[in-house]
């Protein structure tokens, strides 16, 4: 019966490891895209700040109270702003940012494209 | 007439160069976060002397004022604003609550005991998960409240014209 038990628990432990496992590098997915605001060229991921600290902490709640990577977005935006984010969402804010290189890129095209027909 | 104008352009791009470093130079770097929260954030804490629990819900009250205070022993900021605290705890209007972050407790209380406490309340920070819910990412920021709403923030240390900013809204 305890070898029963014993190994019931292993089986357990062993199924949880790679549920771990997943939360850990979705956890490691978010904190790299989030920029610490107290240290200048770093993201929360590569930071060690009292604050950086803390909101791993808070991210790693997140997850484990089953809150999707979007949904973790969403919260540290409302608290912070865009701002915190290093790949921000487009919206009214940041469509100049996604689509100027696009544009810069067709009228260099188009300016190149004129020359050789000349 | 052709040097000259080369010599004039580049001064001209000089003097461009040396006033946007200068603009940029002065100015901080520091980022304040354009937090969308209006709302108080709903939490379940510890009450620093008691150690009761508080829920935020219900902990408020709709008619008051109250200034949430971030801080703690080991900031050298806060020392410098905690008079200006005391100051406003004088005021009937405003109730000052502390959330006491990453702080060791016995430390806390000498601190305290050293100048004063102007706080009508302490909520606990242990772990600082708590300052992330509401938006703060430093000590000390503070948060004037009124009707369950955060109606101004102040980011690092009080000073003489935040507290005359408070005073204005409590009027």
């Amino acid at each position: 019966m305890r070898t029963f038990k014993i190994i019931i628990l292993i089986f357990i432990l062993l199924s949880l490891s790679p549920l771990k496992a997943n939360e850990n590098e979705l956890q490691n997915k978010i904190t790299k895209n989030l920029r610490c605001l107290i240290c200048q060229g770093q993201s929360i991921y590569d930071s060690d700040s009292e604050f950086a600290i803390s909101l791993k902490l808070v991210i790693k709640n997140k997850i484990q109270n089953g809150l999707s990577e979007d949904q973790i977005y969403s919260f540290l935006t409302e608290k912070y702003g865009e701002w915190i984010l290093y790949d921000p969402k487009l919206n009214k804010n940041t469509y100049i940012l996604w689509f100027l290189p696009l544009l810069i890129f067709l009228f260099g095209g188009a300016i190149i494209f004129k020359k050789l027909i000349k | 007439m052709k040097n000259r104008s080369i010599y004039s352009l580049i001064i001209l791009f000089l003097i461009f160069a040396f006033v946007i470093f200068y603009k940029s130079l002065n100015k901080s770097n520091l980022y304040e976060p354009k937090s969308k929260i209006k709302d108080i954030p709903e939490f379940v804490t510890i009450s620093f002397f008691e150690k009761e629990d508080i829920n935020s819900k219900t902990f408020f009250n709709k008619n008051k004022f109250y200034l949430l205070n971030i801080w703690a022993s080991w900031c050298v900021p806060c020392r410098e604003e905690h008079p200006l605290l005391i100051d406003l705890s004088d005021n009937n209007k405003l109730e000052i609550i502390g959330l006491n972050y990453k702080d060791n407790i016995y430390n806390a209380k000498l601190f305290l005991k050293e100048l004063g406490n102007p706080y009508k309340e302490i909520f606990l920070d242990k772990d600082g998960t708590l300052a992330v819910e509401w938006g703060a990412y430093g000590v000390p920021e503070s948060f004037l409240i009124h009707k369950n709403k955060i109606i101004k923030k102040f980011i690092g240390p009080l000073n003489i014209k935040s507290v005359e900013e408070i005073q204005k809204n409590l009027k």
